[in-house]
């Protein structure tokens, strides 16, 4: 599950933030009459369609392994995890349907109505991952239902859907997915600049998705910083392991970096009191520790959880730098920066915001165990009693690294494609297009 | 009761995804048998052109079963789950592959590895829908247990499910070749319409062996499930069988108007007859039925109401999807072609 997950996580995030970006180049496009922006939206679109396709499918296997591994979390509280999966949905079918209508529309329907075809898939976007935060938050922090003798016998969908933990969850989700995005198509064209191809529409390329992350970026900082107060006062334990608080205690350090083995920290830098003063402004905040539950409900892995979160915690800031820059250098010359050192930092941001949001979900995973269902249910209860698990898991390891692989070179092949020029161009005689010009783009697109 | 609109709606899933679903499976199924590269262009155009732009959206329907099955019904889900895992995993992978493969089709340019994504994608169409037909004849046969703690051969590998497997997949080649026989007439192409409507006269056939085999094959091993289908349940039966004659006379007959409405209520009868013959019972031979199995009152409402907001939200999408996609407002690029430019034969 874990590896399906954190797979699509990724496809889930162009199905979220992608549309929209394609959206602003194909508006740029209409609204100044742009080639090059209108040519990026093409190809953009296109790649929508890769990863909206194979998005789709792993999207459904998920929903298969909800049952398939977790048939005990199913048979307890299926029925609440049904609410927000509904609404998903809903969500997911108009997501595909107008998909549908956009992807394949370009060459037929009218320039406006076809950016109007495209904006249901932005706001489905946001709709869905707002359903499916509001379930990976319920398992934070479950409510709304009543048990009576292990059943569920009552439940309130509003309660389930806008529960505590997801009011910080998904908004951190939903700026990470644009985020994510936003840098990763940017670092494609920070590549080709860097090449020497700073032409127009290199810098469009770049331009736009750069613009979206690095805006993005120090509202994703104050969201997060905000999640982990609400998680030191709501999922202490989890806190506790991302910072590695063994004590309750106030005047408690913060670590950056450090292993922590049988108790003890090694080789981490401890700020002092910055943990108490994070948490509550007040170096004399009392911060609760590992030692307020047994052993044994305390997540496994502490040092994975710490430094997946420093990892996450310490790119944001790095993404954070990036924009500054960009910033400076646009107020002061209304363009982007000349210096090649911007550029390898341009092509390290899209992987960079990557691991951020794969570490980010390592934390809160990893960080809620032994919990599946916080303080009701475990992992081990929910799983399935099948054998032939690590079968099935190694199966799906082995089938999610070759389509990882192939969607790469998928990716890829349409860029080496797009570089040869018109001849093979996919977008000649389009109606409103822009005329194929020789122009030496990569299109590529590291997913 | 609102257990039985529930089960409704979950029936009614059933159905789109059948009809939708299973048409683009069947796709898949005649791309696998158009033959060559030569011989097999002019079908597999066809085929991709119909496909491509609706096949994500018909999909979901099944997401959407998965969701409303759990959601209303979690100790019948547990268990169909644990139960017939082995096929559920393989339908999952051939999901996967199916999906990808197409998608990844379009986007190559050597005719080798169009080939390739081709295959994988052809026959995970073929696999699909044999292993869903083996897990809803697992349902049917009564063989899932109410709370099974492994997985087992047994549950979904009795003739029944085999032969309900296999039914699957010819009833998928059949609504898919009728579809097509309609399109190819529709834009005029009276060559593919005749090869179509051949196609689709063979799948109906071997679709209406392969039910009247399942019927003998209950009758012998399932004589509650038998009794069902041909009392309560045989208004459905009849007019599954009188859609089927109807569109092979019209097939014979040489028309398409009508064959796509007939051929979709036809699966549709069979998809209620089955409903029908096992209410209110969710797993037979358990004591898991609509009622027993129900989520809390207020879940239902909820699945009601998301329901009626999805009837009101994607039905009219969906309009606008077909109605764009039967005027060729939408197209895909010309695979063919692309393969063509690159001197390559396929």
């Amino acid at each position: 599950m874990a590896t399906t997950l954190g797979f699509h996580i990724i496809l889930a995030c162009f199905g979220i933030a992608f549309p929209t970006i394609v959206l602003m180049a194909e508006y740029r496009g209409l609204r100044r009459s742009d080639d090059a922006a209108m040519l990026l939206a093409r190809r953009w679109s296109q790649v929508l369609g890769v990863l909206v396709a194979v998005g789709a499918v792993t999207g459904t296997v998920l929903s298969f392994e909800m049952g398939l591994l977790w048939p005990g979390l199913m048979r307890t509280y299926g029925a609440v995890l049904g609410v927000p999966f509904g609404f998903e949905g809903i969500f997911f079918f108009l997501e595909a349907i107008f998909t549908g209508i956009y992807l394949y529309g370009w060459q037929r329907l009218p320039g406006w109505t076809h950016f109007w075809t495209g904006i249901p898939i932005g706001l489905t976007g946001i709709g869905g991952a707002v359903s499916v935060m509001a379930a990976n938050s319920w398992m934070n922090q479950p409510g709304g239902f009543t048990l009576s003798h292990g059943r569920i016998v009552a439940v309130d969908p509003w309660q389930v859907f806008f529960n505590r933990a997801s009011l910080y969850e998904t908004p951190h989700m939903i700026l990470a997915a644009y985020m994510v995005v936003g840098f990763m198509v940017a670092s494609v064209y920070a590549a080709g600049i860097l090449k020497g191809h700073r032409d127009r529409y290199h810098r469009l390329g770049f331009g736009i998705p750069f613009t979206i992350g690095a805006i993005l970026t120090p509202v994703q900082i104050f969201v997060g910083d905000t999640a982990a107060r609400a998680i030191a006062s709501q999922q202490p334990v989890k806190f506790a392991a991302i910072e590695y608080v063994t004590r309750t205690a106030r005047g408690v350090p913060e670590y950056l970096g450090g292993f922590y083995v049988n108790g003890h920290v090694y080789f981490g830098l401890p700020i002092p009191d910055a943990d108490s003063l994070l948490v509550g402004f007040s170096p004399h905040t009392r911060v609760i520790g590992l030692d307020s539950v047994a052993p044994a409900d305390r997540p496994p892995a502490l040092t994975l959880i710490h430094l997946s979160f420093d990892a996450m915690a310490g790119l944001a800031f790095l993404l954070l730098l990036a924009g500054l820059w960009a910033l400076l250098v646009w107020r002061r010359r209304r363009g982007l920066p000349r210096q090649s050192w911007f550029w390898w930092l341009g092509i390290l941001c899209g992987p960079a915001a990557l691991v951020a949001m794969e570490c980010g979900w390592i934390v809160t995973e990893v960080g809620r165990q032994p919990w599946v269902v916080y303080q009701l249910m475990t992992t081990s209860q929910a799983a399935t009693t099948n054998g032939g698990v690590i079968d099935s898991l190694t199966a799906v390891i082995v089938l999610y690294a070759v389509l990882g692989v192939a969607t790469l070179i998928i990716l890829r092949m349409l860029a080496r494609r797009w570089r040869k020029g018109p001849q093979t161009e996919p977008e000649t005689g389009v109606p409103y297009g822009p005329p194929a010009e020789r122009r030496e783009p990569t299109g590529r697109e590291p997913a | 009761m609102i257990v039985d609109v529930v089960g409704g709606i979950l029936l009614a899933g059933l159905t789109l995804y059948a009809a939708l679903g299973g048409a683009d499976f069947g796709g898949g199924l005649w791309d696998l048998l158009a033959g060559g590269y030569q011989r097999g262009r002019a079908s597999r155009q066809l085929i991709d052109d119909t496909i491509t732009p609706v096949w994500e959206a018909n999909h979901v329907w099944l997401i959407f079963i998965l969701v409303i099955f759990w959601t209303a019904f979690p100790p019948a889900f547990a268990a169909v789950m644990t139960a017939a895992a082995l096929p559920l995993w393989l339908a999952a992978f051939g999901i996967v592959l199916r999906g990808a493969g197409f998608a990844f089709r379009k986007e190559v340019e050597t005719l080798h590895w169009q080939r390739t994504f081709g295959a994988i994608f052809a026959f995970s169409s073929l696999i699909v829908p044999f292993f869903m037909g083996t897990v809803i004849g697992a349902i049917a046969s009564g063989r899932v247990p109410a709370n099974p703690a492994h997985t087992d051969l047994a549950v979904w590998t009795g003739p029944t499910s085999l032969l309900i497997g296999a039914l699957f997949v010819a009833v998928c080649a059949y609504l898919a070749a009728v579809f097509l026989t309609r399109e190819a007439s529709r834009r005029g192409d009276h060559r593919l319409r005749r090869y179509f409507a051949q196609r689709a006269a063979v799948a109906g056939t071997i679709s209406g062996a392969l039910s009247l085999a399942t019927l003998l094959e209950i009758h012998g091993s399932n004589r509650a499930l038998y009794h069902g289908l041909t009392h309560r349940g045989l208004p459905l039966v009849i007019v599954a069988a009188a859609c089927g004659l109807a569109v092979l006379a019209l097939l014979a007959t040489g028309r398409s108007q009508g064959l796509r409405p007939l051929s979709v209520l036809g699966v549709a009868a069979v998809v209620w007859g089955w409903g029908v013959t096992q209410y209110p019972a969710l797993l037979p031979g358990t004591y898991l039925t609509l009622t027993t199995a129900s989520a809390p009152h207020s879940i239902l409402v909820t699945v009601v109401v998301v329901f009626v907001a999805a009837a009101l939200l994607v039905g009219p999408s969906f309009l606008l999807l077909f109605s764009l996609h039967g005027h060729q407002l939408l197209e895909s690029e010309n695979l063919q072609e692309k393969a063509d430019e690159t001197g390559a034969g396929r």
